[in-house]
């Protein structure tokens, strides 16, 4: 794998390749020695241009499991914030040998033009570009979702037949369009439930079905529920009159989370909004993988780590 | 004084013939042989056109002289068969006074490779607030009769009905860049399926539709002349037709990349396909072929917008809005128009020539090239087709689209008041098309 | 290419019960041992081991056999294409026991040298030993093994076959390719 850009890019069998390394990063989290000797010496740069410490983290952690040297480059506080370019930056990263790049950036396609442009031969991870994607998050939603499915069985297999509801802000969710491509690559069928001011201006080319009604989704019995964070900036830009209104039409409130199927899995990307989204106590209940799912971010950002800058760089040239 | 005997072009209509340039004019067209003293021009197989004309060209100076100045605009131009530029008013200062756009004009002549037709700010600053001095704009040296906020709508109705108004005073018209404001806070590109799955934000069409459709209505209250600037959607020809039928003082331009790129190529983040308004669908780019093949849209205009290179070389929504377009104009619709059989050469000689220069009420440009006539002409190979290259530009700035792709076509001669501007494909020196100028 | 056989079923079978009487006569019985295959034919070979030991020593331990992925390990990711890593499965912890790895070929010694590395993150066995069904020398690490089914010489240029009938439907050995 040259980068990791969308979650379009990868077809089923690579995201299941991809899952299933997972797993053996997963086993190695349960050991006495966590850590892996097999990027020793390589280097990964962690880029970020917006402030994301839980996935900053996460990458940090993946990394230097792996044994690679981890050099993090903020954006805040550097000469990034004073107008210095993605391209001066990058051919920086490139002058000090950075065998992969982990970009995060406010701009939808950074993470591309940075991986396209020619300055820096390292490979990219896109750790979540404006409102396009977030691969690795998709990833490790669906490698949580594999697991409480599937358990110790989860090697090989997909998510056929798997029915998943993603809740709220789709339009300016990265999240939700990393997993709208992966879950129904590996054989999930999706439902958008927002807002329509809250959905992008033609989504019939998605493979979901969209519709308005969180109560009739809830009712259907689907296997996971997705709430998505709603940003404080979009209560004030008229997509919804109030919080109010739209915690009572599109929020995961007690009453709606007891009518869920106990097996129903509740997933956040985090950071939560408890009470507006997502009530505390469904966040908190056993059906809540919040938890795991920041634990599983670390074996799939190995995985992917271990995939981006393992064997040779064949389209390299 | 320099004379030019041009042997053997093919004209508009398809015949030949030779054309003898002598003292800023056409002397004879037809059969020549008194040529004693003349250059001569082998035109063999080359056509002959009119001297094009651009109603909406961005040339930067004063302000953002990194891009490019009158001078590398200019050189531009005559590289595309240009012999006359309308610069838009955004330049620093804003060209809303008798003082700017004068020292525009004289810029232009002193570059002498085209006309530099100023067009003077609607309002202070483009701030959309106060009507600029258009009176005393139009009363200058430079004669301004075009006016426009160009890369701002005057979005204020009440403002843009007295621009309106105000200009029939000295025929004037108001160039609308039609795009509501708050309808495209933040936007990145055509609004549809694709904006959705790159996650950019989206300019939809009725934005510019909107806009369009209240100024035609404004237009036909106060009888005044409207230009739509850069039409680029289905809707917005809808629009304009009805207007047209309706007998509204109407004319609306198209830029050629919106008659030739679709918005699939923003897939690849790649800015130089970042440009405003953005390119948008294959079914508009049908719609805008179509209605300047049958008269809704009135003319081309290149919309060349040079930026520097760090102004592309970056992330989608950093990067500058625009494309430099002088150089590839007829190629582009050579190839949108002429070979998808919708246009002959005299069709292009229309929309390119004729009609803006008429639109602009500009003297001494668009006339058919006939004995007595101005001698601004242009000879173009229509047989070659080759790779755009870096080495096909003329400006400043390099932020083409086509740069890699094949475009059919070569301006091989540009004229301007007689003397060669471009010769063999190659601009002529600055000191030497000056100087011809002025002997 | 021409192909030569060099074991057949029953050779395979008697190289691997003389290896499991090595195994028990050098562990002197069968407690605290585990043997731990590397993957994909040297699990098949540990389990196959394991089983005649248990006939063999019938109190012999359920728990004998498991996998060791080197995967993580090997000095060579950026030099070939990228291995899928296999599954590690360590029926019982290896602290202070014999682990004996099982391979199917012995060649340069890289692939047992990360296993050693591999094996020393898991736990700390108080030996190891080292089986294979076939030692073709060229070595390029200072390892050899405890327990060899069979030595053969060979080429660098010739391939080594092994085929076993869990994955390829046959037992057999066989030597591809080289000047001859």
């Amino acid at each position: 794998m040259r980068h990791l850009l969308s979650t379009r890019d990868l077809g089923r069998e690579q995201a299941i390749e991809l899952l299933d390394i997972a797993e053996d990063m997963a086993a190695v989290q349960q050991r006495e020695v966590r850590k892996l000797p097999t990027l020793r010496g390589r280097t990964v740069v962690n880029l970020f241009f917006e402030d994301s410490t839980r996935t900053r983290v996460s990458f940090e952690a993946a990394a230097k499991r792996l044994s690679a040297d981890v050099i993090t480059f903020s954006a805040k506080g550097s000469s990034v914030s004073k107008g210095e370019s993605l391209k001066d930056t990058a051919q920086t990263l490139q002058a000090i040998g950075a065998d992969a790049v982990v970009v995060r950036h406010q701009a939808s396609g950074a993470p591309q033009t940075l991986a396209t442009s020619g300055w820096i031969d390292a490979g990219v991870v896109n750790a979540g570009d404006g409102t396009h994607e977030h691969p690795t998050q998709a990833l490790l939603d669906a490698f949580t979702m594999r697991r409480r499915l599937h358990g110790d069985a989860s090697r090989g297999r997909g998510l056929d037949g798997a029915r998943v509801v993603i809740v709220g802000d789709v339009l300016h969710s990265r999240v939700a369009r990393s997993n709208v491509w992966l879950l129904d690559a590996l054989g999930a069928e999706v439902t958008l439930v927002a807002p329509p001011t809250l959905l992008p201006v033609d989504v019939s080319a998605w493979p979901a079905r969209v519709g308005y009604d969180l109560d009739a989704a809830i009712d259907s019995g689907p296997d996971a529920v997705m709430m998505l964070r709603v940003q404080a900036e979009r209560m004030h830009a008229a997509f919804f009159p109030n919080s109010r209104e739209y915690s009572r039409t599109w929020g995961l409130d007690d009453a709606r989370f007891a009518r869920l199927p106990r097996t129903t899995m509740v997933m956040h990307p985090g950071p939560m909004n408890r009470g507006f989204e997502i009530a505390a106590s469904a966040a908190d209940s056993a059906q809540s993988t919040v938890l795991e799912q920041v634990a599983n971010g670390v074996s799939v950002r190995m995985a992917a780590l271990y995939l981006l800058l393992s064997g040779e760089r064949e389209e390299a040239a | 004084m320099s004379r030019t005997l041009i042997r053997g072009a093919t004209l508009v209509d398809g015949t030949r013939g030779d054309l003898l340039l002598d003292d800023g004019r056409i002397a004879e067209i037809g059969s020549v042989t008194d040529a004693a003293g003349a250059t001569v021009i082998d035109a063999d197989g080359l056509l002959a056109l009119p001297g094009l004309v651009d109603l909406h060209t961005h040339l930067r100076e004063p302000g953002f002289e990194q891009s490019e100045t009158v001078l590398t605009g200019s050189r531009a131009a005559a590289a595309g068969g240009y012999t006359a530029v309308f610069p838009m008013a955004n330049t620093s200062p804003v060209a809303d006074t008798a003082g700017v756009v004068e020292q525009e004009l004289r810029l232009g002549e002193d570059a002498g490779y085209v006309t530099v037709q100023p067009i003077g700010a609607v309002t202070v600053g483009l701030a959309g607030e106060r009507l600029a001095e258009l009176g005393a704009m139009a009363a200058s040296r430079a004669k301004v009769r075009v006016f426009s906020d160009d890369g701002l709508c005057v979005w204020d109705p009440l403002l843009m009905r007295r621009a309106l108004e105000y200009v029939k005073a000295f025929d004037g018209v108001i160039a609308q860049h039609a795009q509501e404001p708050r309808l495209t806070e933040g936007a990145q590109m055509n609004e549809g399926a694709l904006s959705g799955e790159l996650g950019l934000r989206g300019w939809p069409a009725v934005a510019e539709e909107a806009i369009i459709a209240r100024d035609a209505l404004l237009a036909e209250h106060v009888g005044s002349r409207l230009h739509v600037c850069h039409l680029s959607t289905a809707g917005s020809v809808e629009v304009v037709r009805w207007a047209k039928a309706r007998g509204i003082r109407i004319t609306a331009e198209v830029t050629p990349h919106h008659l030739l790129l679709t918005d699939d190529l923003v897939a690849s983040y790649d800015a130089r396909y970042k440009v405003n308004p953005p390119l948008r669908t294959a079914e508009d780019v049908e719609a805008l072929r179509d209605a300047l093949a049958d008269g809704t849209i009135d003319i081309v205009a290149t919309d060349h917008a040079p930026h520097p290179a760090e102004s592309k070389e970056c992330e989608w929504d950093a990067a500058a809005n625009g494309m430099v377009g002088l150089e590839s104009a007829l190629s582009v619709v050579h190839e949108a128009m002429v070979e998808t059989g919708r246009f002959g050469w005299a069709d292009v000689a229309r929309v390119m020539s004729a009609a803006p220069a008429s639109i602009g009420s500009l003297a001494g440009h668009g006339h058919a090239l006939e004995a007595g006539a101005p001698a601004e002409l242009a000879l173009y190979d229509p047989e070659v087709r080759a790779e755009f290259g870096v080495g096909s530009l003329a400006g400043r700035s390099r932020n083409s689209p086509y740069l890699g792709s094949t475009l059919p076509g070569r301006v091989v001669a540009t004229f301007h008041r007689g003397v060669p501007t471009v010769l063999d494909g190659q601009v002529r020196p600055a000191d030497e098309v000056a100087g011809g100028a002025r002997g | 290419m021409a192909v030569r056989p060099v074991l057949q079923q029953a050779d395979i079978e008697r190289a691997l019960t003389r290896i499991a009487h090595e195994i028990l006569e050098s562990n002197r019985g069968a407690d605290d041992l585990v043997i731990l295959g590397i993957p994909t034919r040297g699990v098949i070979l540990a389990a196959r081991i394991a089983e005649i030991i248990r006939r063999i020593e019938p109190n012999a331990p359920e728990a004998l056999a498991g996998s060791l992925d080197v995967t993580m390990y090997r000095d060579d990711l950026s030099h070939t294409r990228t291995r899928t890593p296999a599954p590690t499965d360590v029926p019982v912890g290896i602290d202070d026991r014999t682990v004996v790895l099982v391979d199917d070929v012995l060649y340069s010694g890289r692939t047992i040298r990360a296993a050693l590395d591999a094996l020393a993150d898991i736990g700390r066995p108080r030996a190891v030993r080292l089986a294979v069904l076939v030692d073709r020398g060229h070595r390029e690490f200072p390892i050899r093994a405890d327990f060899v089914g069979k030595n053969l010489p060979s080429a660098a240029s010739e391939r080594i076959n092994v085929h076993l009938r869990e994955v390829d439907g046959e037992d057999g050995v066989s030597i591809e390719g080289g000047v001859r």
